[in-house]
């Protein structure tokens, strides 16, 4: 087993004298891809904020593998969020242009994202020709394009149709397999977090009739081999996670 | 911002335009107005012709202009950056706003006289109301573009590591173009307004204003018409020119 990439110990966050979050320990293997679920308004946003270096926690530590805390990270949203007034090569380049990284090295790794996502073709559109499913592969090409260690994705595919959404989940799988990249995926899907990840956590309360203060109730390692495809949603190793998954969130609350 | 764009084709406006000096002249016909109530379009036609080759009206529109135009660039230089220091500190926001929005309850005609009083340039004191009416509307529209930048593209920014300048120039001044490019259009509509009453209060012997009070005192109402009209077509000419330039620097939004 890898080195962890990411040691958080005991985080607790309260949000003005509401807690929010309480004694949340976790780790994630390096090149590991980590699924977080539970209920909505569970606090998972505040998680992965917190995570991202976005929030301070009002307690607790961060431990990230060496160096690893001062590089820049890759972040999708829901919203794909790109700049409306760039192009979608110029949105790929965003992360390269605040990095000092300029002209030809530049332009072939804006290319080749482009290229890894699907988009060939698509680079001088801007974001308002786009079809959700195109804007949110402009948004994962610029969250990778300066080859972040960590990758946090929150609830990315949650704005899409089913279909769309499985295939995103599929070219995601395709684009972490070829790069060396830790994922932490924040959604609401089950099936969604058991098809991708190699871990679920599952956020609840430990107290009844309240969500919070949420903590990480249960670790559900999915079991599945790699590389995944979608035949495996057929599978009784995929079926018993889902169940298993659903009724960890369904006892956390 | 397309309902000031769907523009009639120039031949409806042609037909308006015509329908409008037609109704014109129907009304001082029908009503024999006296000619220093209500000139004709003709009149007024014979009375620009004179004003223009006497060279008189184009010596006092430059001067007007040459109020408008400082007027709009010291209001938006002035109203720009407090703009942006309102939209950035709460502290500066509690501490100004209150002021700033009684500052618009007296009417600008109130304060014109003042400032007069303290900017001794007669040139100047008009430029400083251009300026000050061209302010406020510059100041909401920087605050309100900068409100509109979304939270999460100033996360994106973090996590990037973007320094306070890159976040400035990459995100904040973009996101907040179009906004700010609407309050120049109000405002360059506002600097014409300013300049003219700046001429009001202090009339020596310049600029449209002056010709206006002199042209009104010698009941020449129809050389008010065509100080009225120049005026309009300033007014126009300033609003086209910064629409002009909001096609420019906002191309992506004409993508579709």
């Amino acid at each position: 087993m890898s080195s962890p990439f990411l040691t958080a110990v005991n985080i607790s966050h309260t949000f003005h004298d509401l807690p929010v979050l309480e004694n949340i320990s976790l780790e994630i293997q390096s090149g590991g891809f980590v699924a977080l679920v539970g209920p909505s308004g569970v606090g998972k946003s505040t998680l992965l904020r917190i995570l991202a270096g976005l929030l301070r926690p009002s307690s607790g530590d961060i431990h990230m593998a060496d160096g690893s805390r001062q590089e820049p990270i890759g972040l999708v949203f829901q919203r794909d969020n790109l700049m409306p007034w760039r192009t979608v090569a110029e949105n790929v380049r965003l992360p390269l242009e605040l990095m000092g990284v300029n002209g030809r090295e530049a332009n072939g790794r804006v290319q080749a994202m482009i290229n890894l996502v699907g988009l060939v073709g698509f680079e001088q559109r801007y974001p308002a020709q786009l079809s959700g499913g195109m804007a949110q592969r402009v948004a994962l090409a610029r969250a990778l394009v300066h080859e972040p260690l960590f990758l946090l994705l929150d609830e990315p595919f949650g704005a899409l149709d089913a279909l769309t959404r499985e295939r995103m989940g599929l070219e995601l799988l395709r684009i972490w397999e070829a790069m060396p990249v830790t994922v932490l995926l924040v959604t609401h899907s089950i099936s969604e977090a058991v098809f991708l990840a190699d871990e679920v956590l599952v956020m609840g309360s430990r107290r009844p009739n309240t969500e919070r203060p949420a903590t990480i109730t249960h670790r559900i390692p999915t079991g599945l081999p790699r590389p995944r495809d979608l035949a495996m949603e057929r599978t009784a190793v995929f079926q018993d996670c889902v169940t298993a998954v659903r009724a960890a969130i369904e006892s956390g609350v | 911002m397309n309902t000031l764009r769907t523009q009639p084709t120039w031949l409806t406006a042609v037909i308006s335009f015509a329908f409008l000096i037609l109704g014109w002249q129907l009304l001082v016909t029908i009503g024999g107005y006296e000619k220093f109530i209500l000139p004709g379009p003709l009149d007024v036609w014979q009375q620009l012709k004179i004003v223009v080759g006497d060279g008189r009206l184009l010596r006092h529109s430059l001067i007007t202009i040459s109020e408008i135009i400082p007027g709009l660039l010291i209001g938006c230089l002035v109203a720009a950056p407090l703009g942006y220091l309102l939209a950035k500190s709460p502290l500066a926001e509690r501490l100004l706003s209150p002021y700033l929005i009684a500052s618009q309850a007296i009417p600008i005609i109130a304060i014109a006289p003042l400032l007069t009083i303290w900017i001794s340039s007669v040139y100047w004191s008009r430029v400083a109301v251009a300026a000050l009416v061209v302010f406020f509307p510059i100041l909401i529209n920087m605050v309100v573009g900068l409100r509109s930048v979304p939270s999460e593209l100033y996360e994106l920014m973090h996590v990037l590591k973007a320094d306070a300048g890159q976040i400035f120039r990459k995100l904040e001044f973009p996101a907040a173009l179009p906004v700010f490019m609407a309050g120049l259009k109000i405002g360059a509509t506002l600097a014409v307004i300013g300049a003219l009453v700046g001429e009001f209060v202090q009339p020596q012997s310049r600029g449209l204003g002056f010709l206006l009070i002199m042209a009104r005192q010698s009941f020449k109402t129809d050389l008010v018409f065509v100080i009225l009209l120049t005026l309009a077509t300033i007014a126009l000419s300033l609003y086209g020119l910064v629409a002009l330039l909001e096609k420019r620097v906002l191309r992506w939004k004409l993508q579709k």
